[in-house]
């Protein structure tokens, strides 16, 4: 098994929801988060005052997955999300040790 | 029908009473007569209105100008100003303000505890409604100032010392203050300064003493470094919303009567407000590239500020013109201004109330006519350069009056306790150091996480440090 995770633009959710529902995973934790990389911040003014917001909002999503279709998941993530501007976000893999369904106490990839 | 009964009421037990009681019959008539139900109601509501301005209205638009961790410390300022000055107010501070004047200087204890305030009109202040009604009135002004002030050390000062300052500054300065100006033989009074609805006395000593307090204080941990950024722009909106409604009360109401002065009073506030709203987001708009609402919200206060004193003295488009400049020069001294001379004033309240009851005060002696009010003066501008004279020497009395009565209020507290919160109380944020609540629980599960119920009585001491 393998967790993906993505930071994607927030407005991006949808579409990578969309296409993952339409593949076959249903099972996905999303997070609000706040985190920077290439993209440059932002600057807001208040009272004529300005700050610039170098930690930008994204959106973070987590599933776990069976081994055999990590390429074609990032594959469906990639193109639901990109825009071909900086701050598309990115993906990374972690493999899994184990899945445990909490209500019936099935193991593995059954857990998922 | 009913009042006609009544009048004939009167009219009736009067002749009845001249037989047996001349004198006493004849007194009572006239305080009887002379109570009228329209001004009385009006005066009642605007009093009502007034007090809207301090809670919700001051509380939200200052609540939401602070961080999340404080924002109920900065409403817990508003609440308990409300809360203490109007019982300071009914104790003895309508007394020294309005009360028999001594030397010009304060108002006599002659009505210590409201003694001798009672139904009948005052006709020294208003000769048509009941003196009970002036006096609450006159209370949800003296309630307002000194929570304007909190603006200025909003996110470090300590509750237990902002309690001694409301009291002590409510009493030592806003009461003599108030006296002079608005109090009978009161010597600004006497000298012809004009100020209808509170410029001086409310603004400019609640937006110069709020300085004061910024620099005895010092700045906010990582001011400078760490943005402080609002965060809760729409309570900012609806506080400031609900400040303009409030304050026709507050200027309208100050004419003491259903009549042609308070319309006129309504009117120039509406318009001021509205010009200044539209030159602070014009304002910004050409400096920094974005009308902001946070900009409209503090033009709005701004306008309302700068036509209060003006409000019973000025026609129409001279409230326009108060207002369009009052907004300039309100965003210029808190966008350019204040970060050249790098005083934390959190949440403007000297840039807003202490400049723009500056300009206020200056304008009505600029513009002011007789033709809207026989009982005020002429200004600058309808020929009588004397008035601004008047003006100037009041706006410098009450600025000198708050620098002065503010710093030694503050240097005697600290002498007690701390005025300013710990770098440490400051990180974690006031509204748990003080007052031992957090305003924003979780969203997912509803309370904060980790939060458990300690039974009463057993609760661990030394987790939640007690502020005093």
């Amino acid at each position: 098994m393998t967790k993906i995770e993505c930071v994607l633009r927030p407005g991006k959710l949808e579409n990578v929801k969309e296409a993952l529902n339409q593949y076959g995973v249903h099972g996905m934790t999303v997070t609000q988060v706040i985190g920077c990389g290439h993209q440059k911040g932002r600057t807001e003014v208040y009272r004529g005052t300005e700050y610039s917001i170098n930690l930008l909002p994204k959106i973070k999503v987590e599933m776990v997955i069976p081994d055999k279709n990590v390429s074609e998941v990032i594959k469906i993530i990639s193109d639901a999300a990109r825009t071909g501007e900086i701050g598309d976000g990115k993906i990374f893999t972690y493999k899994i040790d184990n899945a445990v369904r909490i209500r019936t106490g099935e193991m593995g990839e059954g857990a998922i | 029908m009913k009042n006609r009964f009544l009048r004939t009421f009167t009219l009736f037990s009067t002749f009845m009473m001249t037989i047996p009681a001349f004198a006493w019959a004849d007194d009572a008539a006239q305080a009887v007569a002379t109570i009228d139900t329209g001004d009385t109601s009006w005066v009642l509501i605007s009093s009502a209105l007034v007090l809207l301005m301090t809670l919700p209205g001051l509380a939200l638009f200052y609540g939401g100008l602070a961080r999340k961790k404080n924002v109920l410390s900065t409403i817990m300022y508003s609440f308990f100003a409300m809360v203490l000055i109007s019982l300071q107010w009914s104790l003895w501070g309508y007394s020294l303000s309005f009360g028999p004047d001594i030397n010009h200087i304060i108002g006599s204890l002659d009505w210590l505890g409201l003694k001798n305030v009672g139904f009948d009109p005052n006709p020294d202040y208003a000769a048509t409604i009941p003196h009970q009604a002036f006096m609450i009135f006159q209370m949800m002004f003296a309630v307002i100032t000194p929570a304007l002030i909190a603006g200025a050390f909003a996110e470090r000062m300590r509750f237990p010392a902002f309690v001694a300052f409301l009291l002590l500054w409510a009493t030592f300065v806003y009461d003599p203050v108030a006296h002079w100006v608005w109090g009978v033989d009161g010597w600004l009074r006497n000298l012809g300064a004009l100020d209808f609805a509170g410029g001086t006395v409310v603004h400019i000593l609640s937006g110069v003493s709020g300085l004061v307090a910024c620099l005895v204080l010092g700045k906010r941990k990582g001011y400078g470094s760490e943005p402080m950024i609002p965060h809760n722009l729409p309570y900012v909106i609806l506080g400031a919303a609900l400040l303009w409604f409030g304050w026709f009360g507050f200027n309208a109401g100050s004419a003491l009567g259903a009549n042609g002065l308070a319309a006129s009073a309504f009117v120039v506030t509406h318009l001021a407000t509205a010009a200044a709203a539209l030159s602070w987001v014009a304002a910004e708009w050409l400096h920094h590239g974005k009308p902001t609402t946070l900009g409209a919200a503090s033009g709005a206060v701004a306008g309302l500020v700068a036509i209060t004193p003006a409000s019973g003295f000025v026609e129409p488009m001279s409230a326009i013109l108060i207002g369009l400049i009052g907004g300039v020069v309100c965003y210029f001294m808190v966008s350019v201004v204040k970060s050249k001379f790098h005083y934390d004033d959190a949440l403007d309240a000297f840039g807003i109330h202490g400049i723009g009851g500056t300009w206020g005060a200056i304008a009505t002696g600029l513009f002011a006519t007789k033709a809207v009010n026989p009982l005020g003066n002429d200004g600058l501008f309808y020929g009588n350069p004397d008035q601004l004279v008047t003006q100037l020497i009041a706006v410098a009395v009450t600025w000198g009056v708050a620098i002065v009565g503010t710093y030694v209020i503050l240097k005697v507290i600290n002498v007690f306790t701390k005025l300013r919160a710990t770098d440490e109380e400051q990180d974690t944020g006031l509204d748990f150091t003080q007052h031992g609540e957090d305003a924003y629980t979780d969203l997912v599960s509803g309370s904060t996480f980790g939060a458990v119920a300690v039974p009463v009585g057993k609760a661990t001491a030394g987790v939640v440090k007690p502020a005093l």
